[in-house]
Parts: C-alpha cells; sequence; structure tokens
C-alpha cells in the first residue's frame, strides 16, 4: 500500500473557511486524514518517517488547497487540435493547479451524441493525466432546434448540458428540453444573453466603446436572458447554471432567483473578475472574450458577489484561439482567451488586493464546481479524492505567453507580473505536476 | 512648432500644439493652391500608397492630389477588387505593401481599429483615412481649418454637429478635436443615432433640433447614410428630414452669421435642404473640399519631416 504525507502545509478548507497549518494524509487516491493538532502531527510524521511504505512531501509551509474544478473548458477535440489537444489542455490545465477539466461541448463537431462524447473520453483518458468529465450540447449541432439524446448522453457520462454561447433563442424548444433534463435530474448551462440585443456586438456600450467606434452591447442584454431563464427554471423546475454573470444589473435577478429557491447557481469568468473594458486600449485582441469585459464598476461588484457568494463558481473559461484568428481587426479577430494555466496566478491578485480570502477563492474554484456537479472532490476531508494543488501565493511570476504549456498562446495577461505561483498537483494522490 | 507623431491615426493623440501646427502649415499650402504653379517638393523622392478598402472618391482624391502637389510618387489601391477578396488578411496585405518601401501609407477601411493594426506592422507613416466608426482625422483638421477661416479663431465657438453621430467617424474625430481647442459642443439628433456613453462626452446634447442650434456659431451636418434606414434607427427619410433635415427655418434659431458645414457626400432633402447647401452666405461645404486637400499636403509634410528626422523608422 502506498500513502503519502503532505506535512507542513498551510491547509486552505474551503468548507470550514479556515486557513490552518497542518498535514494531510493520502491512501489509495483519497484522502484519509486531515491532521492539524501538533501532538498528532509529531506522533504521524515519526511514525512515517520509520516507514518505507510513507511518502512524505514537505510542503514547505506554503498553501495546500483541493484542486480546481475547471467548469467551461474549450478544448480543440474534435475539430480543431491545431488550437489545442486532450494532450496539452492536460498539461496546461495541471500545470494551472485544475485538476478536474469540465469540457464544452461548442467543439466541430458539436459533441451532441453518445458516439463523439465516447471519442472525447478516450482522447481524454489516452491524453489528459487530470480528471476530465465532459459536458455535452443541450440541443442537436447546438442549433437550438431538437433536444439531443440527454439520456443516452448521461449513460455515456455528460455531467451537464450546455448549448456554450449559442442561446436558445426558441423558448419552446429550450423549455422542453428543461422539462426533459429536470424529468432525468440532468444540470442545464444556460449563455445568459439577450441574442437579438447582443448580435454583432464586440464590447460593452459605453463611452470606451463609443470612442473606438466598436459595435457595443448593453449589459442589460445579460439581464434579460438571465430574467428569461429564471422564468423558465420556475416553469420547468430544471437545475440551472448560468455560465458566466458579468455585469452587475444582472445580480439582483440572480440574487432574487436563488432566494425563490430555484435550483439556480451562477458563475463568472477569471477575466471579468480582473480585467475591465479599457484593457482593450487600442484593440487588443487578445483581451476580446465573450460576453465583453465589462465596467470597473461591474467588475467590482463581481468579486463582491463572488465574496459574498452570490455568484457560485469561477470559470477560465479556456478558450485557445491561434494567432491567425486573433491578428485581425477587432471586429472580426476570435474572442476568448486560455486561462488552465494563469487563472490561479491571475485570481490571486483578488486576494493580494485583499478582496476575497483564500478560503473563499477555493470555494469558487474548487468546493463549489464539485458540489454542483455532485463530485466527490473540491474539499479537503477524510474520504474526499486527493485531487491537489501546492501553491506559494506570494513569489513573484511574469507570465511569458510562448511558455505556456497550451498550443494556442492567447493569453491577456502576457508579460503580467503576478504573484504566486503553483508548485504541485496531484490527481487521485498521484502527482501530475511538479514546477 | 512641434509634431511629435510617426503615424496619424486619429485625433485622439494629438495635442492641442500639434493640431495648431498642421492647420498653420495648411494654411500656407492652400495660398500654394490657389496660386499658378501649385508646387512643392515636400515629399519628392517619397513613395505614398493609398489603400482603400472602402470606397472613396473625394477622400481618394484629395490625398491623391496632395500627394501629387508635394512631389510624391502617389500609387492607388483599391483593395475591394484585389487579394483581399481571394482571403488574404490584412495584414498579409500590408507586409506585402510594406516591401515595396513605401514612405506614406494612407488607409480606410471599414473596420474600426483595422488602420492601428496595420500601422504596427509596417516601417512606414500610416495615415488614417477613415476605419469604421471610430476615426477620421484629416476631416477633422480640414473641418477645424475652414471654421478657423471662417470665424477667425478655433475656441471658444458654439458648435453643433447634427445628425447620425452613432455611426460617424467624422463626428468622432471632430468632437474629439473641438472639445481639445475647447469649444462648446452640441450633438443634435435622435437618440437611436446618438452613442453609448454620450453624457460623458463633454457635449450637451439635443434631440430638439431648433433648441439645438441656438446661437449656434457653426452647424455640422452629418450624412445619414441609407443602410441605417433599413436598420430601424429611424422610422423614415421624410420624417427623419421634418425633424432633422436642415431648412431656412432650423438654420433661422443659430447665429445670423453661423456657418453651414457637411463633410459630403450630401444627401439632399434628407439631411440638408438643397437651397442651404447652395448658399454661398452660409455655406462653407466647397471651402471645406478645398481645406480637405491643404490639410493632407500639411499633415503628410509633417510626417515625412518627422520620418527624415528619425531614419530608423524610414524604410530601410
Amino acid at each position: 500500500m502506498t500513502s503519502t504525507l503532505f506535512t507542513n502545509a498551510r491547509l486552505i478548507d474551503p468548507e470550514g473557511d479556515t486557513v490552518t497549518s497542518g498535514a494531510i494524509l493520502v491512501e489509495h487516491g483519497k484522502i484519509r486524514e486531515i491532521l492539524t493538532q501538533a501532538a498528532e502531527l509529531s506522533k504521524l510524521a515519526l511514525t512515517a518517517a520509520n516507514s518505507d511504505s510513507v511518502r512524505i512531501v514537505d510542503c514547505g509551509g506554503k498553501c495546500l488547497a483541493p484542486g480546481i474544478v475547471d467548469i467551461g473548458v474549450k478544448v480543440g477535440e474534435p475539430g480543431e487540435r491545431h488550437k489545442e489537444s486532450y494532450g496539452t489542455a492536460g498539461q496546461a490545465a495541471a500545470a494551472g493547479g485544475v485538476t478536474t477539466m469540465v469540457t464544452r461541448p461548442d467543439t466541430n463537431p458539436a459533441i451532441d451524441t453518445p458516439e463523439t462524447l465516447d471519442f472525447i473520453r478516450r482522447r481524454a483518458a489516452d491524453e489528459a493525466r487530470v480528471n476530465v468529465l465532459p459536458m455535452a450540447a443541450l440541443t442537436k449541432g447546438r442549433e437550438g432546434r431538437e433536444m439531443t439524446e440527454i439520456g443516452f448522453l448521461m449513460d455515456a457520462g455528460a455531467v451537464a448540458f450546455t448549448d456554450g454561447d449559442h442561446v436558445v433563442t426558441d423558448t419552446k424548444v429550450l423549455s422542453r428540453a428543461m422539462t426533459y433534463a429536470r424529468s432525468l435530474g440532468a444540470l442545464v448551462i444556460g449563455h445568459p444573453q439577450d441574442p437579438g440585443l447582443s448580435a454583432g456586438a464586440v464590447a460593452t456600450s459605453g463611452k470606451f466603446a463609443s470612442l473606438r467606434g466598436l459595435p457595443a452591447v448593453s449589459p442589460m442584454a445579460e439581464r434579460m436572458g438571465l430574467d428569461r431563464d429564471i422564468a423558465l427554471v420556475e416553469m420547468t423546475g430544471a437545475r440551472y447554471h448560468a455560465d458566466q454573470i458579468t455585469a452587475a444589473r444582472a445580480l439582483p435577478a440572480l440574487e432574487r432567483a436563488k432566494a425563490n429557491g430555484f435550483d439556480v447557481t451562477a458563475g463568472t469568468s477569471m477575466h471579468h473578475l480582473t480585467l475591465n473594458e479599457m484593457d482593450l486600449a487600442d484593440y487588443r485582441t487578445f483581451f476580446k472574450v465573450k460576453p465583453p469585459l465589462r465596467s470597473e464598476e461591474d467588475r467590482k461588484a463581481l468579486v463582491e458577489a463572488v465574496r459574498s457568494g452570490l455568484i457560485d463558481i469561477i470559470g477560465s473559461f479556456h478558450t485557445p484561439q491561434d494567432e491567425e484568428s486573433k491578428r485581425l481587426p477587432f471586429e472580426e479577430a476570435a474572442a476568448g482567451a486560455v486561462g488552465l494555466e494563469t487563472m490561479l496566478p491571475v485570481l490571486l491578485r483578488l486576494t493580494h488586493a485583499e478582496e476575497l480570502s483564500l478560503p473563499c477563492l477555493f470555494r469558487a474554484l474548487s468546493l463549489n464546481p464539485a458540489k454542483r456537479l455532485g463530485l466527490a472532490c473540491g474539499r479537503l476531508a477524510a474520504g474526499a479524492p486527493a485531487d491537489l494543488v501546492l501553491f506559494d501565493p506570494d513569489k513573484p511570476v511574469v507570465i511569458d505567453r510562448f511558455k505556456l504549456r497550451s498550443k494556442s498562446k492567447n493569453t491577456p495577461f502576457d508579460g503580467a507580473r503576478l504573484q504566486g505561483k503553483v508548485l504541485g498537483t496531484w490527481v487521485a494522490g498521484q502527482r501530475v505536476y511538479e514546477a | 512648432m512641434r509634431f511629435d507623431q510617426r503615424h496619424l491615426l486619429g485625433i485622439e493623440p494629438l495635442r492641442p500644439e500639434e493640431i495648431t501646427t498642421i492647420l498653420d502649415l495648411a494654411d500656407r499650402y492652400v495660398a500654394l493652391g490657389r496660386s499658378r504653379d501649385k508646387h512643392a517638393q515636400s515629399l519628392a523622392g517619397l513613395t505614398q500608397i493609398n489603400m482603400f478598402f472602402e470606397n472613396s472618391t473625394r477622400t481618394q482624391a484629395s490625398f491623391e492630389l496632395a500627394g501629387k502637389r508635394l512631389g510624391a510618387d502617389v500609387m492607388n489601391m483599391a483593395m475591394q477588387a484585389s487579394s483581399i477578396k481571394k482571403g488574404e488578411t490584412l495584414i498579409d496585405t500590408a507586409l506585402t505593401l510594406n516591401a515595396m518601401h513605401p514612405d506614406l501609407l494612407v488607409v480606410r477601411h471599414p473596420q474600426s481599429g483595422a488602420v492601428d493594426l496595420l500601422a504596427q506592422k509596417v516601417n512606414c507613416a500610416v495615415i488614417n483615412a477613415g476605419d469604421g466608426r471610430h476615426e477620421h482625422p484629416t476631416q477633422a483638421l480640414l473641418d477645424a481649418l475652414t471654421i478657423r477661416r471662417a470665424k477667425g479663431r478655433l475656441h471658444r465657438l458654439t458648435i453643433a454637429i447634427c445628425g447620425d453621430v452613432a455611426h460617424s467617424r467624422v463626428a468622432r474625430s471632430n468632437l474629439l478635436l473641438l472639445h481639445k481647442m475647447e469649444n462648446r459642443i452640441r450633438l443634435v439628433g435622435p437618440a437611436t443615432l446618438m452613442p453609448a456613453g454620450i453624457d460623458d462626452f463633454g457635449a450637451e446634447v439635443y434631440d430638439d433640433m431648433r433648441e439645438g442650434l441656438r446661437d449656434a456659431d457653426v452647424v455640422m451636418m452629418l450624412r445619414l447614410q441609407k443602410e441605417r434606414m433599413d436598420g430601424g434607427f429611424i422610422p423614415s427619410e421624410r420624417e427623419y428630414y421634418h425633424r432633422y433635415g436642415l431648412d431656412a427655418d432650423k438654420l433661422s434659431h443659430a447665429k445670423d452669421d453661423a456657418i453651414v458645414m457637411h463633410p459630403g457626400p450630401m444627401n439632399r432633402g434628407v439631411e440638408i435642404d438643397g437651397t442651404i447647401a447652395d448658399d454661398i452666405n452660409r455655406s462653407v461645404i466647397q471651402d471645406q473640399v478645398e481645406m480637405g486637400v491643404a490639410v493632407r499636403m500639411a499633415a503628410m509634410d509633417l510626417l515625412a519631416r518627422n520620418l527624415r528626422a528619425n531614419p530608423k523608422t524610414l524604410s530601410a
């Protein structure tokens, strides 16, 4: 039997909302025991030191937290393997402390049949060393006309159903899909956005977009999309998650839905928590994301919503794009940014600015996404899978996009000076990354 | 005299004294253009390429004439008919042209920011001849020169910019320039044609044309593009003309000596009454065309001086 003892760690416990010094004993890929008492620790360390079967990982006083569960990762398979494969995405995830990638179905072709889902599960198993859980399309071809085989897809391992950034405009189709999903207990993930208002927009309406002459959308389009989806939740009883809430105006609607007891959760992206529309500057296409970056007031409101728990989940919305699709006039350039590898150091900006605490950050990165998908990981507790990330929150790093493990290098943080470095990542007790 | 720019991509980066520098030099080129021998040698030996990705007759002709009067070798490329249609990206086109060692690249493009992108990839000086809804700096400069010559100054004037502000790069550049020169700016038009965030622009906004024109020194009309009418921004041409078309009655609310401007081409009977446009006592529309050539000569001359002063930026 092999066990591993992580000693001398600062344990980030999102469930208990605590940071404590201690150790973790891992056995058979699972957390066996959390030890925080000095007496227990010294006794155990002594036993371990005399035993051949216990490996010791000295954490050197750095932070040990449950590995990140990243909902909404785009891998280029099938269709765009030149942008990202399961191999490269898996390496990027491991280097970023992401132990579970929950992948998007907006591939080419879309993941909308059990057969394609099975294909990517095999690819993931062969290539990626972190956990990969696929999402499937809610409607065939993500076209918003007919629901997919939700039952078969669940049997094949789909953990949630979404058409990605394609909004299902036909409310009849969506209401039926949500009703059917509810009967199976499936989680439906929506992209709250009014498709009419946001058609053609690449920026958030306001002075900045107007001066730059970019087609822009009011953040109200997000509120309208969320209101519509929540009404359908009320009507159908479906389990619903909003992929990205990015506008302050949408938050009261979310708050009401939760207060009314609907099974609704919401996510937001690392980019919307750390950047604002001014970062587009002179048409920097690496900052083009979808929804577009918002105002600084929106960003602050989002951080507060994560802190209060109104927004449940933070994701990287990792979207690899090659140089060709970014080196275009802003309107024509592809949207999206890679984020698996940079997410943790980027988000640590918020803890250094004392806007969020470390346990709070990991509640949104690990605990809540795991809970939403019914996974046992995401916590530091006996019996949970030993999916762990060890990081030094204070170590200065400079992001160099050409050193990223992703095939695509489209990060808006190239050259950014950040504080925080992942030192090691473990999946089911196995080390998958070492800095 | 100061002018420190490598490119002329917009009004936004210019300082007020740089604007004055361009206008002062342009005044001299106006005189040159009116003389018998219209030639100067400021751009002699330099190559100017006009790349228009969007149809334009008057702006392209104006740049061409400006370059030729200053002795440059001028080449026009109609990009709509060229390789861009064959799928070549903007950057590849830029690199191809760059290899021909132009000194001045005049670019018009239908997408906001496309000229900025191109300027990052070439060694020569780039002049924005209009990019999407973003900027059209030489238009704002020629408008400023026209105003300065008609009014004797370019500050503390009340200037009404009327019509489709939302989709107009001319309006943006004018707004920026006139604001830098400390004028009082009014934006007049239906709310559907006003850009978002308009309240933060440092301008007064009017949806009633008569109120907006009250005591104005300058009435600047914008072209209403046909495609806007199909886009549901206004109910009909005739209602637009009734509420926002410049006619004698509406103009009577401006100052008695107010001048009327239009960047052209005009839609007579849509945004402007024909008799106003032709009224030589009020309309300076023809002057604007003349100033256009002079301002473009001045801008290219100044950019060329900077190219020569800093050979690193000259194409080797």
